[in-house]
């Protein structure tokens, strides 16, 4: 436990130096930070975004934008923390966008089922190593009804639920991204799980059943 | 205490995870009579493991891997947008260990080593181009109206997206024009080569369309955003299609009417960039037309 405190805290000491460096106008120095942290806002922004494609971009903008208001960075902050909201928050715009352009193309509803279809249909075109096919149709069906489930909460609902559950960010951190206030903040965390249960609590439970009864592969 | 209710269960979870962040004194003493509620209640217990259950099978929901390389292809991407900074007057000097890795230029604003004799060639130097250009400006005149550098790279930029739709629509008619090799009989169709091309294109077409976007021309973003949509789908199709999948593909393209649009807009802007710099009115009409399309 020490061992890992101390790792982070030289990441943060390091962290720091690589922030000093770059607004001393070394641009170079940035790079520790990108290949530092790429990978954990990856992570964020695909479970918002739920494509590697946008993922990749919301990644890039993310670090483009630290650099550009650096200056503003507090240096008692966590660097990784930090460009974490950045993330959050450039995903929110990249998720509105998507959602108003579709609904300029075609009645929302139409467009949920068609894009619901798209990535079902990706999914079942990727191969796949297991080799249960039993098994491979229950997880993707499961799979499929995750990413769906989450495709149909409110930008703000998944941002929140995605920063808290997978994030551990703290409530403050989270209003900040959503621009509201903690209790709302709160609130829109809860209506999140609320839709999340509702939507998967059948699935789950179906697969709990399978698992006890043995049937599951 | 009454049955608390499916609020206060989910509360209860992510108090569990985050060890109660967010919470007040009030938040403390509703988890602790929940969590003594639960001891004795086996119907909450129940509900309470029902929601740790969809939370947990989230949690087996797969993240694709970018890849250990991802941090540097990242950097590789970003860095050359980003402007150098200008460093801050009271760091000039002030750090030795920094100056060898900070800009060159920078010692030349600390007053101690102004007299260094380099220091002295180089502020000579700069005194001899201001009187040069001094006594040019006289001799010639007010410079002449030319383009200047935003309008010349403006005009790259429109030659460049102009190409990019070019190569698009060559891979989107290439698609159109796919199909089972003849007399083989197989029934896959392989578009492996169009995808490789489709994913090049992607990363460029992200960057025009950003472009776009913040120079406000919305109808360019709305059809740069359409393309990326279709590259994105044959960039992470299987490199064997079957007939069916493939006409899938074909008919998303079709329903879009994307091919066309790309054609019209991807002509339009080789056409601009090639020819003379349009006046304003021309570049105005021009973006009209493209909303039209």
């Amino acid at each position: 436990m020490n061992r890992m405190r101390q790792s982070v805290e030289v990441i943060g000491d390091s962290d720091a130096i690589a922030i000093e460096r770059t607004l001393a106008g070394d641009r170079d120095a940035f790079r520790v930070l990108v290949e530092r942290h790429s990978q954990s806002v990856f992570r964020l922004a695909y479970r918002m975004t739920g494509n590697q494609h946008d993922a990749e971009e919301v990644v890039q903008e993310a670090f483009l934008r630290a650099y550009q208001k650096l200056e503003q960075f507090a240096e008692k902050a966590n660097f990784g923390t930090w460009v974490y909201r950045i993330a959050a928050n450039y995903a929110i715009d990249r998720m509105r966008q998507r959602k108003s352009e579709d609904s300029q193309r075609a009645p929302a509803a139409a467009r949920g089922v068609e894009e619901g279809a798209a990535e079902l249909d990706l999914m079942s075109m990727v191969p796949d190593a297991a080799p249960s096919p039993e098994r491979l149709a229950q997880s993707t069906q499961l799979a499929a009804h995750m990413r769906r489930a989450l495709i149909e909460l409110t930008p703000a609902e998944r941002t929140a639920f995605v920063m808290r559950h997978w994030g551990g960010s703290g409530i403050e951190e989270i209003a900040a991204a959503l621009e509201s206030s903690s209790s709302a903040a709160k609130n829109t965390v809860f209506r999140a799980v609320q839709k999340l249960r509702q939507a998967l609590g059948p699935f789950v439970e179906q697969r709990g059943q399978a698992r006890a009864m043995g049937t599951e592969l | 205490m009454k049955h608390p209710d499916e609020e206060a269960l989910i509360a209860y979870h992510d108090g569990k995870l985050t060890g109660g962040d967010g919470g007040d004194d009030n938040d403390a003493l509703q988890r602790e009579a929940v969590a003594l509620h639960l001891k004795e209640c086996p119907e909450c217990k129940g509900e309470l493991d029902r929601i740790d259950a969809v939370l947990a099978a989230l949690d087996s929901m797969a993240v694709p891997d970018p890849g250990e390389d991802y941090g540097q292809r990242v950097w590789k991407q970003i860095a050359p947008r980003l402007p150098q900074k200008q460093r801050r007057w009271w760091q000039f000097g002030a750090n030795k260990q920094e100056a060898g890795s900070a800009s060159a230029w920078s010692g030349l604003f600390e007053p101690r080593r102004w007299f260094e004799p380099q220091r002295l060639a180089t502020l000579a130097a700069v005194a001899a181009l201001v009187v040069v250009a001094f006594l040019t400006g006289r001799h010639v005149g007010p410079p002449k109206p030319i383009a200047d550098a935003a309008n010349v790279r403006e005009r790259v930029l429109t030659l460049a997206v102009g190409e990019h739709l070019g190569r698009s629509e060559m891979v989107l008619v290439e698609l159109a024009n796919a199909g089972p090799e003849n007399g083989s009989g197989a029934k896959q169709v392989n578009i492996a080569s169009e995808q490789r091309r489709a994913e090049d294109l992607l990363e460029e077409n992200r960057l025009y369309r950003q472009t776009a976007l913040e120079q406000g021309d919305t109808a360019l973003a709305s059809v740069l955003d359409e393309l990326e949509r279709v590259l994105l789908d044959v960039a992470h199709s299987p490199q064997q299609l079957s007939v069916a999948q493939l006409e899938t593909i074909r008919e998303r393209i079709a329903a879009k009417g994307i091919l066309f649009k790309v054609r019209v807009v991807g002509q339009e802007l080789q056409q601009r960039g090639a020819s003379a710099q349009p006046s304003p009115g021309e570049s105005q009409a021009a973006k009209i037309e493209r909303k039209k399309t």
